[in-house]
């Protein structure tokens, strides 16, 4: 089986996060990266798919070159090789934008199993898993809890809302956005990290993929980011107790509008 | 609450990414492996042996050593970084590894014979076979060279007489690197296996410092030991010496990891405590403290990094990590101590992991050359005399 992982680099959960002078995004002077969570996850499903049923793991991602640590750590974690996707004309991409260009990554390289984490911890779009599977014309699931391989064929445990879950059975080749908290993340242990130096990364550019640029436009753009405003007021409800639960019932529910 | 940043000097731009994220790699598991079960360990006087095979499987034990003998062939940023993180867990972790690393597997390599090395450097980077140091004795501590230990030579090999103190790992170990006075009074290395006749090492109890660690004492009566179990590459103290300096070496980082570990734990500390209706960060003497603490810690990680450097291109000399290991322990002694007073009360309490290092900090600041040892190979350094004795 022929796994492609798409890992993206996010801001480290702890980071010092300051807002840049345009205002419309956080300065990235200060930051640490690492790999997106539920990405991580989806790169330990196809390790442990690979363990089972043999075959390749392929750690792609889309950046600058600050991003070749995170498809290095796969590597070191157990991936075969990497796919690094670099151009200056992806430096402003949005979710169709990124899904353009590792749906056509992906094709070049022919696949079985195209895995996404759920959405990244940056954005949040939820958007690049899914656009990419209709761009390549291929069956997609998303919030994926486990893969169950079978002949040409997925069967694949989504999670839905109020702890219930769903079975889906799909054809492969098929692309699928892992959920975080699937499966327990191996360590790179020192020989892996060590070993990782003698793997492949392939770079790509907006020519190797034969991507017309224009198409890659952003149709969305960040106007403005901005801490949200603290604003906190305590109001004291006078009255008999009766009185008092009275109006505090009306506020919760015409003001605060908790029900 | 935002994060503090512990990487002032932006050293983290002078590492490669394999150096990052052989660190991330040993801070994920001591934060989601070590952390839990340490506090609860120390209490109960107990090395957490259960720990030893995912130590192994990271990578951990001998990790400098070429890949031809099971290892994972690291530099020595990698392995002071690594170490760094262990003994942000706890010192007694960081031993575990120093010891096993740098005082049993580095002799082997440095000192013994090609079938020893194949015969044991595999097993112990698996974590199979688990090693102890056995230099210091009862009566003889900075001053080895007066040690009591023999090795007289017979027949069949070597018999060895006398006592170890304060040996790390003593008690698990399945062998001991034993350093004893020969014939000509020349100090040789034996390998010592458990099991052999005459040879016991029962625990030191009651200890009140370094209690997630094995402390032990080494007794040999008439053990005949074979003559393929010396390393006969080892000639003279200079031979022990080299392992502790290796040792040393990665002590000087462990530190900066306690160190570290009592800061962030102050400085968060200090933000949610309220006092006189406000955090007891914003009074100045607290932030004297704190500041005192940062300094000094980005101090430890310039000088640890540079020595890391010099280790790597074959620049190191002994006083340089005489240096590192005198001020850093130093250092994170002091930063304990100060660390304590910012959490009042709560810190001598095992929820926080202050007190514990700072009573380990007391064995680290004597072990490996006491601070005073290493001010005077300093001292010898600038003035060419030596005053020791």
């Amino acid at each position: 089986m022929k796994i492609i992982v798409c890992l993206k680099q996010v801001p480290k959960n702890d980071s010092i996060l300051r807002i840049n002078d345009q205002g419309n995004w956080i300065q990235d002077r200060d930051l640490t990266y690492e790999i997106n969570e539920s990405d991580a996850y989806g790169l330990e499903a196809a390790l442990q798919l690979k363990e089972k049923q043999g075959g390749e793991v392929i750690a792609l991602s889309l950046g600058p070159a600050r991003v070749q640590s995170v498809i290095k750590e796969a590597l070191a974690r157990g991936a075969d090789r990497g796919i690094h996707l670099e151009d200056p004309a992806f430096d402003k991409l949005d979710a169709y934008g990124i899904a353009a260009v590792i749906s056509a990554a992906a094709k070049a390289e022919g696949f079985d199993l195209l895995l996404t984490g759920l959405q990244s911890d940056d954005y949040g779009f939820a958007q690049t898993g899914v656009i990419a599977a209709e761009l390549l014309g291929l069956p997609h699931a998303t919030i994926v809890m486990d893969v169950q391989p079978g002949d040409g064929s997925l069967r694949v445990k989504r999670e839905l809302e109020n702890g219930y879950f769903q079975w889906v059975s799909m054809p492969a080749p098929a692309v699928l956005t892992i959920q975080s908290g699937i499966n327990t993340l191996r360590y790179a242990t020192l020989k892996g990290i060590m070993g990782a130096k003698k793997k492949e990364i392939k770079k790509l550019d907006v020519t190797a993929l034969g991507i017309d640029k224009a198409a890659l436009a952003p149709r969305m753009e960040f106007l403005r980011v901005y801490v949200p405003q603290k604003s906190k007021q305590t109001q004291f409800i006078e009255g008999s107790p009766a009185e008092i639960a009275a109006s505090l019932m009306e506020k919760l529910r015409n003001e605060a509008r908790v029900f | 609450m935002s994060a503090i940043d512990l990487d002032f000097f932006r050293l983290d731009n002078q590492l490669s990414d394999e150096e990052k994220l052989s660190r991330q790699t040993v801070r994920d598991f001591v934060r989601e492996r070590v952390n839990p079960i340490i506090a609860e360990c120390y209490e109960q006087g107990r090395f957490p042996k259960e720990l030893i095979p995912e130590i192994a499987d990271l990578g951990l034990l001998g990790m400098t050593i070429p890949e031809e003998y099971g290892c994972a062939g690291v530099n020595s940023v990698v392995y002071g970084l690594t170490t760094q993180e262990l003994e942000a867990g706890d010192s007694g972790l960081r031993s575990f590894v120093s010891v096993q690393s740098s005082l049993c597997m580095y002799p082997i390599y440095a000192f013994g014979s090609e079938e020893q090395k194949r015969k044991w450097l595999p097993e112990m980077a698996a974590g199979k076979v688990i090693g102890c140091f056995g230099l210091t004795e009862a009566n003889s501590g900075s001053d080895p060279g007066s040690m009591r230990t023999r090795a007289k030579k017979v027949k069949d090999g070597w018999l060895l007489n006398g006592s170890k103190a304060w040996i790390t790992n003593g008690t698990i170990a399945d062998i001991a690197i034993v350093w004893a006075k020969t014939d000509d009074d020349t100090i040789r290395g034996f390998i010592v296996e458990k099991g052999t006749p005459g040879y016991t090492a029962p625990e030191v109890k009651h200890k009140l410092s370094l209690r997630a660690s094995v402390t032990s004492e080494l007794f040999f009566q008439d053990c005949l030991i074979p003559e393929e179990s010396i390393l006969p590459e080892s000639k003279g103290l200079k031979s022990p010496l080299m392992c502790l300096t290796q040792a040393r070496y990665g002590i000087a980082w462990g530190a900066i990891g306690a160190a570290i570990s009592c800061f962030e734990t102050a400085a968060e500390y200090a933000k949610q405590r309220v006092q006189f209706n406000k955090p007891i960060a914003a009074f100045q003497l607290t932030q004297e403290k704190l500041v005192r603490m940062y300094t000094e810690i980005c101090k430890a990680q310039l000088l640890c990094l540079q020595i890391g450097r010099m280790k790597d291109a074959g620049q190191l000399q002994p006083a340089h990590v005489s240096m590192a290991k005198m001020n850093n322990v130093a250092i994170a002694r002091e930063c304990a101590q100060i660390a304590r007073t910012i959490l009042g009360g709560n810190g001598i309490t095992g929820d926080y992991p202050i007190m514990r290092h700072m009573c380990n900090l007391e064995s680290v600041y004597t072990y490996e050359g006491t601070n005073e040892v290493h001010m005077l190979v300093l001292g010898k350094h600038i003035t060419g005399i030596e005053a020791f004795a």
